[in-house]
């Protein structure tokens, strides 16, 4: 649903965008990470046909976006930086206009308006003027724009910023709910938290590049190297020596606990816990340590860093 | 069309009720329709009974007209202010950005916005002008006959158009409304300078001159409507976030076009200038064709400014000879200061052509072309050998500065075509600074050295040639 090659953008005498790849289908959620000014807006205006790419090409919904841009902007949804909120018209009087510009009929505006106003805990303030919304209100009643008229895509810059806990579960909420019924998601965002609940890929990008692109775990195998198990048990060590197999090897040793780092944990945890039940040890619990995306993602930006330095 | 046109009414019926629930644009509007016309039928009657003591019943007749346009202008002066806003108020504030991720096409929303932009002032600026004319008639003073009304009233339309779509120009520039208003003085003055213009002719009387004033207001505003559709693409709307002048970016277009990746100077001048100057054969062929207009116009004038010079006595061949003391063969000052007049009036078609899209450039040709028309017939109708002396005084330098200037204006009129037209690769500057580099190309490689030989030529040969014909 979303396809890009060697897609750049130049600006006068700034790269932006620098021959990146994208490549995201139905029902899948990328999320575009990276510092200030990396390139993701500038990305996510050109797949939405807004600027045109300086070289590459891309597909959004099976439309090119130079040559079918208003077929692609048909299809796509998008929650912009600057939600944009005519401050003097209510919400209603607001998506009857956004309807009206995707051709939408009166009824479906008002049905979708009323499903979305309620979805989104924004139907009691549907009469109010716009200039009265709260941030958070402010940015659901976008992201409702941007769902009105049901897009197979959707491109999302920081759905959740300034939005309380509650009003952010909504719609992480909503973002799996269209993930689960074959929408494909560009997401960007600068929480990491909600990036790894709902991304099926993860792309970092610096400097208008795309430095690391894939799964989560296998993001985080790759920057932050293999999982980490870490065994407690009910007594002392008193010198115990595990007999490491092949792919282990212990990263901390405490009174009553090992920490190993683990390259294939499907094969080796078995014959590991084996061997510390046959030397006695009573095992209290045996886990895998939570390694975060920002540790990832702080030493993918650290790396790239480096690397430019070198 | 009617599908193509829908989105065009939902944006501008948007803009319209959303400016009706802004009381900073209704209470000036209301001001500028309902109360403004009153102290103008105040000031009329005043003004009609104080000439009247004094028997100049003209200026009264004069003024009524002059106060319906005042009327009539005051309150579209707010169309200005509703399409900044319009236009780089919504860029400002971050609301463009959600309409242009829309189906919407860059001509539709440029349409909405200029219709909801123009229309609300104009209307209330023909109510105003209606509340004028009713407070003349319930004072018995007599109002100006349906010819004038129908002038003031097509004058001030397309001026609410060419304000309107000024103002999407200066916008596609700016990022800010204060920027937009910095820049918005471009237009204003200019409208300043017209009103007072056209009030002088309004005393004055000459009804038809402002009729043509409507026909090249009219010509002007479709132009910048077209500029403005031309610049007013996401691309230019989005593309620009901040409104600094980068000087290193802009020298290295300016060199990029100016060189073309020209190897050296002959390859230059083999492959650069040719292809610059099939760039621009068709404001070549227009500049040709308006330099013949202009010599028939030239000769044409004869008959409405006719010269009659003095019979016999014609001191012609002695006048060469002086001319040829003081250009004596070989020196250079006299050339130089050809050169430089020359150089001087077209780089004054540049500055004209910079301000009206390549038309007012064509000036400068026209004038010569029109005074060497006017010459001609002159000479003709005086009974001298127009022909023979058009080839002794003009032809011998004429041969290769005409088709110089042709060329120079070719390059404005080329430039200004270029500004009007939408380029999906490049923004308005760049725009802008290539026009001016392919200017620059043709100025220095053929135009200036060109000028430079007819200037030698008009000074060493051309005499020359006169004394040997008039001999």
């Amino acid at each position: 649903m979303i396809f890009a090659e060697n897609l750049s953008k130049q600006f006068d005498d700034i790269l932006a965008v620098d021959h990146i790849h994208l490549n995201v289908g139905a029902g899948k959620v990328l999320v575009l990470l990276g510092p200030n000014g990396a390139g993701k807006t500038t990305t996510v205006r050109m797949l939405t046909s807004v600027l045109r790419p300086t070289t590459g090409t891309a597909r959004v919904a099976g439309y090119d976006v130079v040559r079918e841009a208003s077929h692609v902007r048909a299809s796509v949804g998008v929650l912009t930086e600057h939600h944009g909120l005519y401050g003097r018209m209510n919400a209603r009087e607001y998506l009857r206009f956004y309807g009206s510009l995707y051709n939408l009929s009166d009824k479906l505006i008002a049905d979708r308006t009323s499903e979305l106003l309620t979805t989104f805990g924004l139907a009691f303030a549907a009469s109010k003027r716009l200039g009265e919304y709260s941030k958070g209100m402010r940015q659901k009643l976008a992201l409702v724009r941007a769902m009105l008229h049901d897009p197979p895509v959707l491109l999302l810059d920081e759905p959740t910023s300034a939005m309380d806990p509650e009003s952010a579960k909504t719609v992480r909420d909503a973002i799996k709910n269209l993930k689960a019924s074959h929408r494909t998601i560009l997401l960007c965002t600068h929480n990491l938290a909600e990036a790894e609940q709902l991304a099926d890929q993860i792309a970092i990008i610096r400097l208008g590049k795309i430095i690391y692109q894939g799964e989560t775990t296998r993001l985080k195998r790759e920057l932050l190297g293999s999982p980490v198990y870490e065994a407690r048990f009910s007594g002392n060590l008193n010198g115990y020596s595990p007999n490491l197999p092949d792919g282990v090897k212990i990263l901390t040793r405490g009174e009553k606990s090992l920490q190993f780092m683990v390259e294939d944990p499907e094969t080796t945890n078995p014959l590991l816990m084996s061997d510390m039940v046959n030397a006695g040890l009573q095992i209290v619990s045996f886990h895998e340590m939570t390694r975060s995306l920002e540790q990832a993602y702080l030493e993918a930006i650290s790396r790239d860093r480096e690397e430019i330095h070198a | 069309m009617h599908n193509a046109l829908h989105p065009v009414l939902v944006i501008s019926s948007r803009e319209v009720r959303d400016q009706f629930r802004d009381w900073r644009i209704i209470f000036p509007i209301i001001g500028l329709t309902l109360l403004f016309p009153f102290l103008m039928n105040f000031t009329a009657s005043q003004m009609l009974g104080f000439v009247n003591k004094y028997g100049a019943t003209i200026i009264g007749e004069r003024l009524i007209p002059f106060l319906l346009m005042i009327v009539g202008f005051f309150p579209i002066s707010v169309s200005l202010v509703i399409a900044l806003e319009s236009f780089v108020g919504e860029k400002e504030r971050g609301s463009i950005e959600p309409l242009l991720n829309t189906p919407l096409e860059d001509w539709q929303l440029y349409l909405g916005k200029l219709i909801s932009s123009t229309v609300p002032p104009l209307l209330s600026s023909y109510l105003g002008m209606s509340v004028y004319l009713t407070g003349l008639v319930i004072s018995h003073i007599p109002i100006p006959d349906p010819q004038l009304l129908i002038l003031v009233v097509c004058m001030t339309t397309v001026q609410a158009f060419m304000m309107v779509a000024g103002a999407v120009v200066v916008s596609c520039q700016a990022t800010s409304v204060r920027s937009a208003n910095l820049l918005s003085s471009f237009i204003i003055l200019p409208v300043a300078f017209l009103i007072q213009g056209e009030s002088v002719v309004m005393f004055w009387g000459n009804y038809a001159t402002l009729w043509w004033v409507v026909v090249g207001l009219s010509i002007f505003s479709i132009l910048l409507i077209r500029v403005g559709l031309a610049h007013f693409q996401r691309e230019e709307l989005l593309g620009r976030e901040i409104d600094v002048l980068n000087f290193r970016w802009g020298w290295r277009v300016f060199c990029s076009q100016f060189t073309e990746n020209a190897t050296d100077l002959a390859d230059w001048y083999r492959r650069v200038i040719p292809a610059t100057i099939s760039r621009m054969r068709l404001a070549v062929l227009v500049s040709v064709i308006i330099g013949i207009g202009a010599v028939i116009t030239g000769s044409y004038l004869v008959s409405m400014f006719p010269l009659v010079l003095p019979k016999g006595g014609s001191n012609f061949p002695e006048n060469l000879q002086k001319l040829m003391e003081y250009w004596p063969i070989f020196s250079f000052a006299p050339a130089l200061s050809i050169w430089w007049q020359n150089v001087r009036a077209l780089l004054v078609g540049l500055l004209l052509g910079a301000f009206s899209f390549g038309i007012l450039g064509l000036l400068p040709l026209y004038i010569t072309l029109a005074i060497i028309g006017y010459l001609y017939q002159v000479l003709l109708n005086n009974g001298l050998p127009s022909a023979l002396l058009i080839t002794g005084l003009v032809l011998p330098h004429g041969i290769i500065e005409i088709p110089a200037a042709i060329l120079a204006t070719a390059a404005v009129v080329y430039a200004g075509a270029r500004m009007a037209t939408p380029t999906v690769t490049e923004t308005f500057g760049e725009t802008w600074v290539r026009s001016l580099a392919d200017w620059t190309k043709i100025m220095i490689g053929v135009v200036m050295p060109l000028l430079a030989l007819a200037a030698l030529v008009e000074t060493w040969i051309t005499p020359q040639i006169a004394v040997q014909l008039f001999r």
